[in-house]
This record gives structure tokens, sequence and C-alpha cells, in this order.
């Protein structure tokens, strides 16, 4: 088929994954906004199988099929707690395709510049836009893929490492090789110089050197990079992989995969902000990993943890009116979604007031919680964002923090000199009561100390919070 | 000076003398006294002359301050401020004289506030006094005999004897209202089992712990809506004890006499405001009158020594804390430290000197001010506000609209024409990303990271369009790249699908 169909294919194609992107403003809509992207991927899938350049059809149908059943396995399978691991995996995933195909590109380039005036001549497809570049438009061509290749390169090493800390398969704790960013600055430094040297000679070689650099930076800044960053990192890898799409784009002269190189580049680049600022942190801060140094020593936390046991919490939900349920990580570790929605299902039964407050980066991946609760069935117009809710806690009789730290710790605002300072926080010790669901006494992620678990009106309910909530259940019918 | 208070001073170093028959009222017998190890003398003149240093209750009068002399202290209620006479007699003879009403109000100084102490016993007094002439019960009951209402008692004045007062009345078992205009003493009052009277008014509303915890003058106004709620509450009410008392003024009048006349017979009215001219104009000092609708006025000012032993215990003690404050080496030698904010403010003469009023306190007195509220916007400063954030805004908004442009035009200038046109589409789609993504759900970020995730295996397209080459090479990388894509375009839709259709409604 001609050209002008795929053309056409691809405006489509495009169109409908926009809209796909921007049904997800609601939930509902979002149910129907699926589709348009499915379709689009569909329809964008057949324009270039039966568009120009393309070949062994049946062998890429089988590839896409095999993939295909793996893939839906994969998504059938995945626990909703699991959901971060998927995601990294994915985006590395889509940072190795990108460095195949601008290898590819590469050897596609000097295949064709290796052939004669008449051979070219023969050429369709891709082999052809080559064969009809100027020498300047090759050099940009070069740039384009180098850039598409280093991205993927980047990505895909980032995903493995992101996804490796978050399924527990390495050690979340920020590690640095000695030297530091040193090492990244100067495998940035030998990428500038090899992409010099490939501009003028067009060889493989630079290319693999860069690859190679690009690969380690990709491994060594995500190992930089504490646990409670997570949300920051996924998202912004799923902005590079975003932007390789879109490099590959410009050197495969494609117009559809720089659309929507483009769309999800800037996606990412949005989450990535968002996760930053409820945290209170500059991007290059959370990408130079660890926390910033302090101001000064820390706030003296005083007083004491008073534990309480399960009839005390059980005794004072049967007496609040209104409960808050702020939960974190720690309830997607002990898998406890569930008894939580059980909890609120029968708070609920007896005419109270539950709501649940979530913060932006709560959890290990933009949205985590609210995944896991709706999983669990929790009505999504119960779970509140941070800004909806934070004004309500003086009025509640009861805050439940479930596997949180960091997000309700009242040294970001009151201490100056705490590492955290700044930062957004839900801000539940207002509550008449709160209740820490946790397993021991030990600091959060971030390692800082909490002085909500030290207020008057704190009581420390320890213990897996999957366990906790399941006593709870045993004494509120 | 009791027994145990004496034992105590001993310990400081001093020597303790009494006159006959002192402590006779509060049931200390001279010979309780003695077996305390304090002498006993005769006269009072003797006395005076026998001791450097003199306690006692009342202000003293034109003979006892003859008899100062220059090595003597005296520690005594002194009211300064209307005793213009003593203090110059005082430093006449150049005596160091110690106003036991002058304390100052800090924390540190509770012990020594014999105010505090006195106007304790007079709000207990003033409700056993109305109870003496009032003729039904406090509590209501329900007995064979039929019902009692309880009677209701209105606080006026919620300081220490207000305070005391409102104890008293609920332990008996009244309905007990209280008013003070210092609205921050609700929850005192509320703490201790009684109802604060609100009235309706808006005001600035002053705060009390600026003027060292006591009242000061209201406004017209506030007056106004004051004796308003009184007179509503007037035919209600049993028992009225007032006590408000604004420092070194004559007491304001509070309860007026149609409020009197509107009161049922057999109420009682207990001014202890009667020293200072009485809140109630009909009050007279030092007795008790029924009025002409049978409402009883009481206006006794020596509730204290109506209650000699409780009074004497106390005052006691604070003269010993003072005391104990005044001989920090506990050698029995008086350190007059004039730099000690309790002492400096409670002394009125000092070495030949009138130092009254003293300077404010150093240390700030009980309750910490509310912080400062921000001030409210006007809507001007608003206006002006949202002006110049709309024209911050523009003007990022400008300048990075022109660096942006100034780069694409600079872009331009170089790039061929074919990479420009695949550039002017990624810009616009950049634009597009930006505005769609800010529309997206905070809760579906999740399902977003998976749906672009799913999207950005577009990259298949890449691999597929290459595919058919004839590079074996070529074909091994477009097969590998197409096979992940695969698995992505796949997993990434499903899982979107899947978390999506878990978002349900309550």
């Amino acid at each position: 088929m001609e050209f002008g169909f795929t053309t056409a294919a691809y405006v489509v194609a495009a169109v409908l994954f926009i809209l796909s992107l921007g049904g997800l403003s609601g939930q509902e809509s979002a149910k129907r906004a699926v589709w348009y992207g499915i379709v689009g991927m569909a329809l964008a899938v057949f324009a270039t199988l039966v568009g120009p350049g393309s070949g062994l059809w049946l062998l890429s149908l089988l590839l896409i099929a095999g993939g295909g059943m793996i893939g839906t396995y994969v998504a059938k399978k995945v626990q909703m707690t699991e959901m971060p691991q998927l995601v990294a995996a994915m985006h590395s995933l889509v940072g190795l395709a990108a460095v195949f195909v601008g290898l590819i590109a590469h050897f596609e380039l000097g295949n064709v510049l290796a052939m004669s005036e008449e051979a070219r001549h023969h050429l369709d497809g891709f082999a052809a836009l080559l064969a009809h570049k100027t020498p300047v438009e090759q050099s940009i061509l070069r740039v384009e893929l180098f850039l598409g290749v280093f991205i993927g390169a980047v990505t895909f090493t980032g995903s493995v490492v992101a996804y490796g800390k978050l399924a527990g398969k390495v050690s979340s704790a920020a590690t640095k090789l000695p030297g530091g960013h040193m090492l990244n600055a100067s495998a940035a430094v030998i990428s500038a110089i090899a992409l010099i040297w490939y501009c003028n000679t067009g060889g493989l070689l630079p290319l693999i050197v860069m690859t190679l650099a690009a690969l380690f930076i990709g491994y060594h800044l995500i190992m930089g990079i504490g646990g409670a960053d997570m949300p920051v990192v996924v998202s912004m890898l799923n902005s590079y992989s975003g932007w390789a799409a879109a490099a590959i784009g410009f050197s495969l002269g494609n117009d559809l995969l720089i659309v929507v190189g483009a769309l999800v580049g800037s996606s990412g680049a949005i989450l990535s902000y968002i996760m930053c600022k409820a945290m209170n942190r500059s991007f290059v801060s959370v990408i130079l990993g660890g926390f910033g140094g302090t101001a000064g020593p820390q706030m003296e936390v005083e007083g004491e943890q008073v534990a309480i046991d399960g009839d005390g919490v059980a005794t004072a939900l049967e007496e609040a009116d209104s409960v808050i349920i702020i939960p974190g990580y720690g309830m997607a570790v002990a898998q406890a979604q569930q008894n939580v929605a059980e909890l609120t299902r029968r708070l609920r039964a007896k005419g109270k007031t539950v709501r649940f407050a979530i913060h932006p980066v709560a959890g290990r991946l933009p949205g985590h919680m609210n995944v896991l609760l709706a999983e669990a069935k929790v009505p999504y117009d119960i779970v509140m964002e941070m800004d909806e809710i934070n004004e309500d806690f003086p009025d509640t009789d009861v805050a439940i923090v479930i596997g949180s730290n960091d997000i309700v710790n009242p040294a970001a605002q009151e201490d100056p000199n705490s590492p955290i300072a700044g930062m957004p926080v839900l801000e539940c010790w207002k509550a008449k009561q709160v209740f820490v669901s946790k397993r021991g006494q030990g600091t959060g992620y971030s390692g800082i100390e909490n002085p909500l678990f030290f207020k008057e009106n704190t009581r420390m309910f320890y213990g897996d919070a999957k366990a906790s909530l399941d006593q709870l259940l045993t004494l509120i019918q | 000076m009791t027994p145990d208070s004496a034992k105590q001073l001993q310990k400081l170093g001093y020597e303790c003398a009494i006159e006959t028959g002192a402590g006779a009222a509060a049931g200390f017998s001279d010979a309780t006294y003695e077996a305390a190890g304090v002498e006993v003398i005769k006269t009072a003149a003797a006395l005076w002359k026998a001791s450097d240093i003199v306690a006692k209750v009342r202000q003293p009068d034109a003979t006892e301050l003859k008899r100062l002399t220059k090595t003597k202290t005296l520690i005594s209620f002194f009211n300064p401020a209307g005793n213009e006479d003593g203090m110059e007699a005082a430093k006449a003879k150049g005596a160091n004289v110690i106003a036991m009403e002058m304390v100052p109000r800090i924390s540190r100084a509770q012990k020594m506030d014999a105010l505090s102490s006195m106007a304790n016993i007079a709000g207990y007094r003033a409700v056993i006094e109305a109870g003496n002439n009032f003729g039904r019960f406090f509590t209501g009951q329900i007995t064979a005999a039929g019902k009692v209402p309880p009677a209701k008692v209105l606080v006026v004045g919620a300081g220490v004897a207000g305070l005391a007062a409102i104890g008293t009345s609920t332990s008996l078992g009244a309905i007990t209202l209280a008013f003070d205009v210092r609205p921050e003493v609700a929850e005192q009052v509320e703490s201790m089992g009684a109802e604060f009277v609100y009235l309706d008014f808006e005001e600035e509303q002053q705060d009390g712990a600026a003027t060292g915890g006591y009242a000061s003058v209201s406004s017209p106004e506030f007056r106004e809506a004051q004796l308003a709620k009184f007179r509503e509450l007037a035919p209600e009410v049993d028992i009225v004890i007032t006590t408000a008392l604004i420092p070194n003024r004559e007491a304001p009048e509070l309860w007026t006499e149609d409020m009197v006349a509107a009161m049922k017979p057999g109420s009682v009215i207990v001014d202890l405001a009667a020293e200072k001219g009485g809140n109630c104009k009909l009050t007279v000092m030092d007795e008790k009158i029924v009025t002409d609708n049978g409402v009883t006025i009481i206006g006794y000012t020596d509730f204290p020594s109506r209650m000699a032993a409780q009074a004497s215990t106390l005052y006691a003690t604070n003269i010993r804390h003072m005391m104990t404050d005044l001989t920090p080496e506990k050698d029995g030698q008086i350190n007059h430290d004039m730099e000690d904010d309790v002492i400096r403010g409670a002394t009125v003469t000092h070495q030949g000197e009138i130092t009254f009023p003293p300077p404010p306190p150093k240390v700030q007195a009980i309750a910490a001010k509310p912080k400062e509220v921000v001030p409210e916007l006007t809507p001007e400063e608003k206006k002006a506000q949202e002006a110049a954030a709309f024209k911050a805004a523009t003007k990022q908004q400008v300048t990075l609209l022109a660096v942006g442009g100034g780069l694409i035009l600079l872009a331009g200038l170089f790039a061929p024409a074919s990479f420009m046109q695949h550039f002017i589409v990624f810009v616009l789609a950049c634009f597009v990303g930006f505005q769609v993504i800010w529309g997206v759900a905070h809760s579906l970020h999740t399902p977003l990271m998976a749906v672009t995730n799913a999207i950005s295996s577009i990259i298949i397209l890449g691999a597929l369009m290459q595919i058919g080459s004839s590079s074996a090479l070529v074909i091994i990388l477009a097969a590998l790249s197409v096979f992940m894509a695969g698995i992505n375009i796949f997993g990434g839709f499903l899982v979107t699908r899947r978390m999506l259709a878990m978002f349900q409604k309550s």
C-alpha cells in the first residue's frame, strides 16, 4: 500500500493516544480511554506492517503474538503490590528496544552508504529515506540515533536496578561506588567524546563505547537513590523511555514515534515534578541521591512511644465518629489492603465516617496506594488527596497510620533543621487520637526520627500491619 | 504567723515573737506558740520595739507607722495606691515596707500571693454566707415531700474569688452560671463545672494576660450588652455573687437597682467588691441589708476574718514564703534584693525612698500572649497581590517563550528542512502532552504509568520497519525488539485495564 495510507493511520493513532491519556482525568472516562490506546496501537502496528520497508510478516506477527502471550500472562498474574516492579521492568524493555532499534538504524545507514549510486535507487522504505539524505542530514541522523541509544541504554540499566530495588532483590539503600558522581560525570564525558568521534567517523566502535558508558550511568545513578525516592525514579525512567522513543523517531523520520515519545516523555516529566514537589525536593537533589545536607542539629525528640493493644484501638474506633486512615508503603509490604478495606466496611456499616488520606508519594509508585485500595474494593470517593483532607484532621476523632512514616512526620513543619523540612505532610497529629501501626521502633526509609510517635495523643500499635488488622477485625464486628 | 510557720521561720534563722492572744481568733493559743518556740509579748507596742521585721495583716495605722525605724521592715497589706500618707510616713522613718498586695502575679510568686489566698477564702465564704441567708437547698432534690428545684447561682467575675465561689457553689449542687469580661477564662469556668455566660457581642475583646491577669475597663457598648444580659438573667437567679474589681479603681456597677427589683424575694446578693463601692449600688459596706422586695444584699468585707483559722494559715504561709525569698542565705538576715522581680514589685518604700509604683516585672506574667494573627488582607491588597502574581507569571512565560523560540529559530537556521518538519511535530506533541497530563487525576497515576508504558512500546514500529532488511544482524536485533515491545504492549494495556476495573464508586 501507499505511503499516504500509513501516514493517515499514524495521524489517527496519534489522536487516539492523546485521547487515551486525556481520558485518565477521571475514573470513569479512564475505562474508555484504555480502549482508545489499544485501538491506536493496533492501527499503528497494522499500518506499519502493510507500509513500506517491512517484511517477514509472519515472523513479525509470531513475535508479537509470543511477546503478547508473555505480557498477558504477566499482567494477569501480577499482584497489585508488585505494580512498581512491573512498571520498572517494562521500562527496561522499552529502553533495550530503543537501543536495538538505534543500532539497527546505524547498520542500515552503513549498508546504504556502502552501496553504489545505482543500487540506492532500488531501495525502498527506511533505506530509501536514508539514501536520499544529504551529508548534513546524515550527521543529524547520527546525533539523533546516538541520543536514542544513549537514553535507551540509561533507561535499560536504570530500570533493571529500580526493578531490583523495588522487588527487594537489591538493597534499597542508596549505595555508590567510590568516586560517586565523578564516575557518572566521567561516563557522561566519555559519551560526549564518543558522540564527536562517531559523527566524524560513523564507525561502530564509538557507538558501543557510548552504549557501555550509558549502561553504567543508568546502573550507577539509580543505585545511588534510596528507596523512598523511588516514585520519582520510576516516573523519571518513564519519561526517559518516552524521550528515547522520540529520539529514535527522529532518526527514523517517523512522526508517530516522535509524537508518542513526546507524550510519554512529558507525562513522565510531569509525574516526576509532582512527586518532587510532594517531597519538597528539587529534581536534581533526588537524582544526585540521598538526602541533602542538614542546616543544623535536628530537634531532640522528647517523650516516649506509648504502645497500645488491639483492645484499646478497637474501643477507640467504636467510640469514634470520624476516622481517617493513612496508608503507606508498609501496608503494601504487609499485603494488608484487604484487611484495611474490611475494617473500613465494618466501620462504615456502623455509620462512621471513614476516609483515606493519600500523600502523593505514599508507596513506591505515583498513585500506588490508590491502586491497592481500589483492588481491595475501597470506593474511590472516600479516598482523598492530601490537599483535600489535610484541613479535616482537627475535626477527626481517630487517625490510623498504617505503614507510613515520613509523610506524617511533623518535623517537616516544626523543625527547620530536619532533612525533610518544608515537605508537605499529612497533619494527622491534629486528630484527637492517632494510632500508628508499625513493625517496630525503627525509623523510616529516610532514617529520620518521627516526633509523631512521641506525641501525647499518639499510641503505637506494634506488629505486622496485616496481623494487627486481623486482630482488630476479630474485635470489631 | 501560725505555730507551724513559726517553726519554718526559725529554720531560716529568725527568732519569732507574737502579741498575746493574736492567734486566739484563729484557734491558736499562746501556749501552742510558746511550744513552737515563739516568744509571746504582752503588748503590741513592746512587740514593735522588740522586732526587726513586723508582719501584720491590715494596713498599718498612724501610730503603728510612727513605731517604724530605719532598721525595721514591715510586711503587711498597705494599699500603696490609696495610701500616700502612709508611704510618706514610712519614707520619713526610713523603714522598708513590703506591701503584700503588690506581689506581682507571676508563677514564681504565687506562693506569696496573699491576695489570691484571701480571694480564695472570700469566694468560698461568699457562697457560705449566701447559703446562710438563702432559704432553700442548693441542690435539686426529689423527695417524698415534693420536688425541690436547685438554686441558680450567678458568679460575676471569674478571678480567684469568682472561681472559688464557682467551685463551692457547684459542689453544693447549685446550677452555677458565671460571667467574666475576659472570654479566655471561659475554659477555666467550664472546668469548674459552671456554665459560662456568653454575650452576643462582637468586639476586639482585650486579652487579660496583657494586664497581668486582671480585668480592665470595658467599653460602654460592651457594658450595655453585659447589663442587658444580666437583666435577662436577674429574674431567674437565686444567688448573685459579684467579684468584679478593677485594680486601683472604683468597682464597676454591674448589678443595677432594677435588676435587684426584678429578683425573686428571698434571693441573695453577695457583693465581694463592697470595699471599693460595690458592684451593686445598694450594697452597704460591712452590712447585710434586706431590700423592700425581700432581696438580701451582703456587703461584708471581712470574709477572711470570718474564717480566721483558714485565713491565718494561708497568710502565714504566704509571709513565710516571702521571708524565705528575703533570706536566701537562711542566716536570719534580710537580704533586700531590689533586683528580684517579686521583692522589687512588692516593696513600696526602701531605704528612705518611695519605690511605688514598681517597674513592670522582667518576667512576663501568666499566660503567654496568643500568637499575632496574620492580618486579613483587604480586597485591594488581595487584588494587588493577584495582579503582581499574574505579572510575574506572564513575565516568566514570556521569557520562556522568547528563549525557547529563539533556540528553535537558531536551530532552524542550521538544520535542514526535513529535520525541522519533525521538530515541529515534536514540539507540538510535547505541548499537547503537558496540557493533557496535568488533567490526570492523582489517584490514576499508576494506571497512567502503565498506559504510557504500553504506548511507549510504539518503538515497535521502528523495528517493524526494518525487519525486512537483508542483513541478518539487523533482522535479529529487530526481531528481539519486536518481541520485547510485544510483551510491553499487551502487558501494559492489560494491566491498566485490570487496575481501572478495580476503581469503584461507593
